[in-house]
């Protein structure tokens, strides 16, 4: 009763490259999902997949759990999705933005919701910027302010905190641990291993394959291993290095390193 | 319907803040007019001219005077020898060189034909075989006049009766001034412009910045999305042709002989099928700089040159004549120098607009059909 989305079998090949290999999995209701994985695990697929942006080859994503009785063939209402690269409208306000997204869910009077978003994110001084002229962290919590406006029940977040300051990043998380308050599902994918301990429930995927899921204590449990994190500069020669030198697992996280041993 | 509404709103909101989409659609028109219009002139005025008059007799000073007083022969040269008259013609500062042999009296008071010898600059074919016909209405004037001259001195009362005497009236555009002509068709071509490719260019920005993508995950429908992107283009056309038909009457002077609302009937059955080919390049473009090279190349030049706009379409091979039936643009510059030159109205022009109609029905229809599958 308490799954928001489940996820069943989940096919997609692109060409001779298998993307995602029968991927399964249940979300919970009013968490905060992980969706982990190193680059090119096919995380964004699965979201694209999963917003109905892309069409998987087989498997199907069952919504049922947080479809309300009126609302079939609606889902899209209930729906929010926030791409790696904040899409807003760059020409239009910070105000702007959140009123065209809002309308065309249908919402009315969202004039007070919006105050209380834009509080909640403290954009209220930057109500009358275009959105590009406001900074990436800024942009990212406009994109997010856009979507809470029509009051979805999950949000896919791809990648939020990637290419974003250490103090935006803080800051959009706190945000975040709010919205479970208002009833929100959260799924979001990132790179960083660093950022899975914030998580309610994780799954771990590489190469198109579920690799593990629990909570991050069974995760670290189950794991039996160290994982030492090395974040380093420049990160691909580092990764080049270990790799041939070291026989314990490396993998490549955006800006750092996980050594499996 | 509201979302639709919405999103025009949206579309205007960012076209107001956009200065470079004010020059292309306020500026770009009235700008390309007044060129054209100065520069699409392939009217004749008068014909530079050399001569070199072996002769320089009465009768040859009798027939340049004619030559110069009919107005179209201006004669800036006259060359002591064949040489310097050659010259004159490689050089570009005549068109036309006449040579008058020095027997050219003797023979005609010999009765015997007399000979001259006109060279043309041919390089520009049109200019020449309009200065030839110039030419060959005055010399037959001229030996008409010798005839009658010897005739009466001879005795010969020549009756005048059986002759044919034309009396030429030129219709629609009685100077025949090519601008006339020219001008009304810059309104076919503005809209092509704001409607192939600023609708293509505003697509497929939205998907290279992404929020084409945003909005598939909203519960906005793919019709809705074209209608809200196509209209705001639509109106904007609109706006353009008002701009042109105003400059067009109150600076050249060329009149809307025929009704300005049946003409704009016309513009939007043209629109039909500029706006779905503007839909269509934004559908095989991913980048906005594939998009403007799409339309430029592949859609508006072949456009323009096929059309009848630039060359007419009698001359043209009889292949390429048949592809001409293709061209909307054909169909609506027959249609707009139609009513503004001539006054036609649905009467005369319902076949032309009948065939827009449905070429722009087809066009719309694959390209949103197209679209639909590109979102899914």
């Amino acid at each position: 009763m308490d799954t928001a989305v489940s996820v069943k079998n989940i096919m997609k090949k692109f060409g001779e490259v298998t993307a995602l290999n029968d991927i399964s999995f249940n979300i919970k209701k009013n968490k905060i999902f992980g969706l982990v994985g190193p680059d090119g695990a096919g995380k964004t697929t699965l979201i694209r997949i999963m917003c109905g942006l892309l069409k998987a080859d087989s498997g199907e994503v069952d919504f049922s759990g947080i479809e309300s009785a009126g609302s079939k063939g609606k889902i899209k209402n209930e729906i929010g999705y926030l791409s790696q690269k904040f899409s807003l409208y760059t020409d239009l306000t910070v105000d702007e933005n959140i009123e065209f997204i809002a309308d065309i869910h249908g919402v009315k009077n969202y004039q007070t919701r919006r105050d209380e978003l834009l509080q909640f994110t403290r954009l209220k001084d930057f109500r009358h910027f275009q959105a590009g002229k406001l900074s990436g962290g800024m942009k990212q919590k406009l994109a997010l302010a856009c979507t809470l406006i029509y009051r979805p029940k999950i949000i896919f977040l791809d990648e939020p905190t990637t290419g974003v300051d250490p103090v935006s990043r803080r800051e959009f998380w706190i945000i975040l641990s709010g919205l479970l308050k208002e009833n929100i599902t959260i799924l979001i994918s990132t790179p960083y291993m660093d950022e899975a301990e914030r998580f309610n429930y994780i799954v771990m995927m590489n190469n198109g394959k579920l690799i593990s899921e629990g909570t991050p204590a069974e995760i670290k449990a189950a794991l039996n291993m160290t994982v030492m994190e090395i974040v380093c500069i420049p990160v691909r020669d580092a990764y080049k290095i270990l790799k041939k030198n070291v026989r314990s697992d490396v993998q490549m996280f955006g800006d750092r390193l996980n050594l499996i041993f | 319907m509201k979302i639709i509404r919405l999103f025009i709103n949206k579309e205007f909101r960012q076209f107001l803040r956009d200065p470079k989409m004010f020059v292309i659609v306020l500026i770009a028109p009235i700008v390309q007019l007044v060129f054209l219009g100065y520069a699409a002139n392939r009217d004749l005025n008068y014909v530079n001219t050399a001569v070199y008059d072996m002769d320089k007799s009465g009768k040859s000073r009798e027939l340049l005077r004619d030559m110069e007083g009919s107005g179209f022969f201006k004669f800036n040269d006259f060359t002591a020898n064949y040489d310097d008259l050659e010259k004159a013609l490689d050089d570009g500062r005549v068109l036309c060189g006449i040579v008058i042999p020095d027997d050219f009296e003797k023979n005609i008071m010999n009765r015997r034909t007399a000979d001259i010898q006109i060279i043309f600059d041919g390089s520009d074919g049109n200019k020449a075989s309009i200065a030839s016909g110039y030419i060959l209405n005055i010399l037959n004037n001229f030996s008409s006049e010798i005839t009658a001259e010897i005739q009466e001195r001879s005795g010969l009362k020549r009756s005048l009766a059986g002759m044919i005497i034309p009396e030429t009236r030129v219709w629609y555009n009685p100077n025949l001034t090519t601008r006339n002509f020219m001008l009304p068709s810059i309104v076919g071509l503005i809209l092509i412009i704001i409607t192939i490719n600023m609708t293509s260019l505003a697509i497929v920005k939205e998907r290279e910045v992404g929020t084409l993508e945003q909005l598939i995950v909203t519960p906005i429908r793919p019709y809705q999305m074209i209608v809200g992107k196509l209209v705001p283009f639509t109106i904007l056309g609109f706006v353009s042709i008002i701009l042109v038909l105003s400059v067009m009457r109150f600076w050249f002077g060329i009149e809307v002989k025929g009704s300005v609302t049946f003409l704009f009937v016309c513009s939007f059955v043209f629109m039909l099928s500029t706006l779905g080919l503007g839909l269509f390049v934004s559908t095989i473009s991913r980048t906005q700089q594939q998009a403007m090279i799409t339309s430029a190349f592949l859609v508006i030049m072949p456009m323009i040159f096929l059309s009848g706009f630039a060359f007419p379409i009698d001359s043209m091979p009889e292949a390429i004549q048949y592809l001409t039936y293709l061209i909307p643009l054909k169909y609506f510059i027959t249609i707009i120098r139609g009513i503004v030159l001539k006054g036609l109205g649905f009467s005369e022009l319902w076949k032309d607009l009948l065939t827009l109609f449905l070429m722009g029905a087809a066009i719309l229809t694959v390209s949103s059909l197209r679209f639909r599958k590109k979102l899914e």
